[in-house]
Order: C-alpha cells, then structure tokens, then sequence
C-alpha cells in the first residue's frame, strides 16, 4: 500500500479524540437510519428499495435517451444546459459566464460534485469569491479541508476546533457555545446571500420528464442559494437522473431514511428553471451543467455500472467498519467509505488507486443498508481482480486473489463462518508463507478463550 | 467535438444497442384518510418537528392566534388570496401585495416573520407544499426568522405520493415546488441540532 494511504489511517488511529468523535457520530446516524426504516414505520421499505434498483438501472441503461429528453425539458423552460467532459470544462464555462455577468461573489451550497472537480480552488484562482453556504462546508472551507463525509462535511470537528478557526479566520474570540457559533455563521453567510451575483448547487436528483434538479436539505441555504443571486448554476454527474417527477416518491422516502433517519429532509426543492411570467421572485437564469469526468467509463462493464445508482445517502459510510475506524481523510478522494472504494478508482483509473478496493473487511454491511442496492462487495471484488491482473502485476498473486473470494464466501455463509471461527483459534499461524504481508496490514484481535458465538448458545 | 456528442457518444458506446425499454412502473399509492384525521396527522407531526401548530375554528381564530405568534413583530404577508379572505393581511404591521423582486427582498430582508398560506400540505410527514407564483413568493417563507403559514384544511392531502398524483408534473404548474417540513435546522457541529441556520428557526402551522 502507499505510504500516504498508510501514513494518515495510523494517524487516525492514533488519535484518541478524533477516533470518538467517528465512532459517535457515525454511531448516531446509523441508529437513526435504522430507527426511520424499521418494519414498523416504513413497512414497504424493501418494496421501496427494489423498485428504487429497478429504475436506476433502467434509467443507467437507457442514460442517452434520458440526457436527450432532461435536455429538452430544460431547454423548453428557457434554461441551458451545458456538457462538460471533465472539471476544466465546468471552470471554463463559470469563469466565461462570470466575465460576461461581471460576477464576483458566488454561494455555493452543499455538492460533493463541485467538491469532487475543485470548482471552488478554480474560482479562486481566477479571482472571483466562492463561499460554501452549509454549516459543515462552511466550517471546513475556513479550515482549507475536504469534507469528511459525505453527509457530514465536519464530522471529525469538535465546538472546540469551530472556535479556533472561527477565531482566526473571523476574529471572533473563544466562542465555543454550538448555538452561538451557529447564529454566527448564519449573519456572516446571509450578507453573502443578499450580495452574490451566482448561485452554485449540485444535485440529489436531475427529473427527466420536468427538465428539473430536485434539492433536499435542512438548513435552507440551497433555498437561499438558489434564490437570492439572479443566477442559477446547477452542477451535476450525468448519473442523477430518474425519468419522472412521480418517482420521486420511492426515491425521497428512502434519501432522507437513509441519510440522516428524517422520513423528509426540512427542504425538497424541485426546481425547474429561472422564475416564469407571473412569479415574483427567484433567478433570471438558470444552467444546468452535465458533467461526466469519467462516469461513461463505468458503462461499458455491466457488474461495474450499478456504482452509479449511487444516491449519496452516506449510510454504507456509516455502517462501514473500516470508514469508522479510518475515517473519511484516510481515503485518497474526496468520495469515501465502501462507495468511494469501488468509484474512485474507477473514476480515476485503477492504477492510481491500486491500494483502495482492499480498504474493506468485506462483511457485507454496506451492500444490506444501500437504499439502492449496490452490491459494493461484489464490486470490490471484482475491483480487486483486476488490480491484481493489472499491468505489471505478476499472477503469483493468486493466492491472496483466492483468499479474499474465500473470505467473501464465508461472510455470506453463517455455518461455514461458524466452523472457521473455531479454526480462527489457529491465527497465529497467519504469520507463515505468504500470508505474512498481509497480516502485516492487519492487527488480529487476541482470540477470547470462546467465540461470540459459543457464548450465546450457552447463555440461551 | 462538442462535449455533447463526446459525452453522448461515450454512453452510447459503453452501453452499446439496445432498443428503449418502458421504465418500471410508478410507484405511488395513497391511503385512506379522513379529513379529521388528515389535519390531526399534519398538526402532530409537525409538532414533533417542533414547529408551532393551531387549529383555528375560523377565520377570526386564525387571525388572532397570528397577532399572538407575531408578537410585536413586524411581517411580510404573501399575496394569496386566502390570507387577505382571513383578514390576516389587514393585521397591525403586516405589510403585503409586494410584485416587486428587489422590494420584497429589501422587506423580506428586515422583517421578524413571514405569512403566506400554502398550496397543500402533507398529513403523514406535516409538511407544507409552496408553490412559487404571483401570490406566493419564495423568499416570504425563507428570510424572515419566523415562518406562519396558514393552511385551508381542503388542502390536506395524506402525503408526499397524493402529491404526485395530482401534481404528476409540478413544472408545468410552476418553476418552483418547495416542501417544507418543520423549521430549518443544522447538526453540522457534534450533530448538536440547531435551528434557524438559515431558514426560518420558528414555524406555525395554523389549519383553519
Ligand atoms: S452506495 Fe448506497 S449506501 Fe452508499 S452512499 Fe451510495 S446510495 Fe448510500
């Protein structure tokens, strides 16, 4: 593995403050989760889940026809829509749109698809002020990081280290009160509302047949975003779309569930271009910027293609073993946890990232949470093949190739994991042949006198 | 070539041929639900939300329980036809029949609470649905620190998938569809919930 990799998962762990507040806050969320989608509240929640997998996949497998008519809808509600290959062709179109419009101040709310092409660093660079309007993005926009989670950009932060940035970024001394620090941010961030010329958001979800970029958020600065500037930039992976405003209806009961355990978020936007004759208020207008940056490479393998169902709810991050232990800045991009595993390197090319489809224990977590059931491990797996057959790799790897669809098997098959927990006894015995540098990467727990499992049967 | 047929290309060839299959079927199913029960869902589950709910028995009620809400506050009423019908828009300091984006934005901007009425709102989840139009803006609901939004109970619908029946497609209707449910609201920081990060912190929900 390289030693960046390395480097920041042992710093991670090392620290002490850091690995309760993941381990908290990760915690939470997945009570949450598990609390809104419970057979009790949502008794149609794998109905919801299937149906939610069939219309991806379709909608992935149709991608052309579905761009083609989102285009026209847009386009008949007097809104543009702009292609973009790769994250230059966003900034380009940005920076020209802001010379034209003599633009200097933009908000931004919440996208991980703007923070996946450093849109803002680009901005910048080129003198124009780019302001993350999120309380979270905010916060770790001051502090110059990346954001820690795909839901919950300051996961890793304290109201102590809020205090420190705010004190020297905005000058405010030793504010550590969370309410305080909040009601802060919210003065600050309104003037930039009521003074920007360019709103810039992502997207939850890009609705075919309406032309239309569907936004969920609780704290309304997405609202603000998109109408107190007179522009609106809606900047999204051509992966987003869903092909009618009615499938919102499994698609927006399974978002909020899985994300935060809210059966809605406090604010779902459908919004379908710039204001019309007749309404009172909102942008005069509005561009929509389709963005592929490697998603068409992902099409042409159909086991590989369902990475794209993705719909950013963070749960596999939440759930995830390894994410709650290594946290989001241990991986090499700004998607972590299971989902940033399997698409990083398949957006970046697997040659960068050879380290990253082996940063899971493959215990099937994330594949049971994902609302839109991506088999993750099935993809890792076969992520992992093809490292090892990657150029340059010498087949003498089959070994470690055969323990880890090994290890995969008996995580789905409870008797056989049973038998080999009693085998398990046996570790030290890693340490020999070839398996040494791979227990080298590994810490075993030491082995209680009896299994879990051993245990239970007793006690019933 | 342009990005577009680049792009377009690119899926069509990691895709390859395939002729265009229906889309699986839409999903929506609606409940039964009494109109008594309809407003006690929406007013509960707002509650829980923390928002501040009402039941007024009439017009005068619902005029009355807004002075109270507002507190010696100043507002910013929307120009729904329903408001003015209550006899809340002739309320003391409620400015209203604003046309004007940039004036309504400098008044939206100082005033303590926004009225409008709402298109429909959700029983099952106790949210309120805007529609953007000449009669409700969309700032009147998100600069102001407060939030009253006073609700016909027809308007009722069981939930988020009545909505999409009636209103298969809501970009036909309006550029804008807002659903609002409970005040705004942030956990950015140790997941400590706050609200009124940016929206409104205080909400009432009044039916009538
Ligand atoms: S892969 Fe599934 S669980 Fe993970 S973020 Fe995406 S939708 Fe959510």
């Amino acid at each position: 593995m390289p030693t960046a990799f390395n480097e920041k998962i042992s710093q991670t762990l090392g620290n002490q403050k850091l690995q309760l507040a993941l381990y908290a806050g990760t915690g939470r969320l997945v009570e949450h989760r598990k609390h809104a989608v419970a057979e009790e509240r949502l008794p149609e929640y794998q109905e919801l889940r299937s149906h939610a997998n069939a219309l991806k996949k379709h909608t992935i497998e149709h991608l052309d026809h579905y761009l083609e008519q989102l285009e026209a809808n847009v386009q008949a509600h007097g809104g543009q829509v702009i292609w973009c290959r790769d994250a230059a062709e966003v900034s380009d179109f940005v920076l020209d749109l802001a010379k034209r419009r003599q633009a200097r101040l933009i908000v931004k709310s919440k996208s991980m698809t703007t923070e996946e092409i450093d849109l803002n660093e680009r901005l910048e660079h080129h003198g124009l002020e780019a302001v993350e309007t999120d309380l979270g993005e905010y916060i770790i926009q001051l502090r110059g990081e990346r954001p820690y989670h795909i839901v919950a950009p300051a996961l890793h932060l304290t109201r102590y280290d809020v205090a420190d940035i705010f004190q020297e970024k905005l000058g405010i001394p030793n504010e550590t009160v969370i309410e305080k620090q909040t009601m802060i941010a919210r003065s600050v961030l309104r003037e930039k509302f009521l003074a920007a010329d360019i709103g810039i958001t992502g997207a939850n979800f890009l609705i075919a047949d309406s032309g239309a970029v569907v936004l969920v958020e609780n704290e309304g600065n997405a609202r603000l975003t998109t109408t107190a500037p007179k522009i609106h930039i809606a900047v999204a992976g051509i992966e987003k779309i869903i092909p009618r405003a009615q499938d919102l209806g499994v698609f927006l009961k399974l978002l909020g569930r899985s994300a935060t355990g809210q059966p809605l978020t406090v604010y779902t936007s459908f919004l379908s271009g710039a204001r019309r004759e007749g309404e009172i208020d909102g942008p005069d207008e509005f561009y929509l910027v389709l963005l592929d940056n490697g998603r068409t490479k992902l099409l042409a393998d159909p086991d590989k293609r369902e990475s794209l169902y993705c719909i950013r709810c963070g749960a596999c991050l939440n759930i995830c073993p390894v994410y709650r232990k290594i946290g989001g800045h241990s991986f090499p991009w700004i998607y972590s946890g299971p989902i940033g595993a399997i698409i990083t390197p398949q957006f970046l090319g697997i040659q960068h990232t050879p380290a990253l489809p082996f940063a899971s224990s493959l215990c099937g977590a994330c594949a049971e949470v994902c609302p839109v059931k991506i088999d993750i491990p099935k993809v890792l797996l076969d992520l992992r093949a093809g490292v090892k057959e990657g150029p340059g790799k010498a087949k003498s790897d089959w070994l470690e190739r055969l323990g880890f669809h090994a290890f995969a098997w008996l995580m789905c098959h409870p008797k056989a994991y049973a038998l080999m927990g009693r085998f398990s006894r046996l570790a030290p015995l890693l340490n020999i042949g070839p398996l040494r540098a791979w227990r080298s990467q590994r810490d075993l727990p030491a082995m209680p006198a009896k299994s879990f499992r051993q245990l239970w049967k007793e006690r019933g | 070539m342009s990005a577009r047929q680049d792009i377009l290309n690119a899926v069509r060839a990691g895709l390859g041929r395939k002729p265009l299959e229906p889309a699986p079927p839409v999903l929506l199913a609606i409940r039964a639900c009494e109109a008594q029960e309809r407003i006690a869902s929406l007013l509960r589950c707002a509650g829980v939300l923390a928002a501040n709910t009402h039941h007024a028995c009439s017009a005068a009620d619902a005029r009355e329980y807004v002075a109270r809400a507002m507190n010696g506050r100043t507002a910013v009423a929307s120009n729904a036809p329903f408001l003015r019908e209550c006899g809340i828009t002739g309320l003391a300091n409620v400015r209203t029949g604003i046309t004007d984006r940039e004036e309504l934005r400098a008044v939206c901007a100082g005033a303590g609470c926004g009225i409008t009425s709402a298109d429909y709102a959700l029983a099952d989840t106790g949210t309120l649905v805007m529609l953007s139009s000449l009669e409700e803006a969309r700032m009147i609901s998100l600069l102001p620190p407060a939030h009253i939004a006073i609700v016909p109970a027809g308007r009722i619908l069981t939930g988020l998938d009545e909505l999409l029946t009636i209103l298969p497609k809501p970009a036909d209707r309006t550029s804008s569809m807002v659903l609002i449910t409970g005040p705004s609201r942030t956990g950015d920081i140790e997941q400590n919930l706050v609200r009124g990060v940016h929206g409104p912190g205080e909400v009432h929900v009044v039916v009538i």
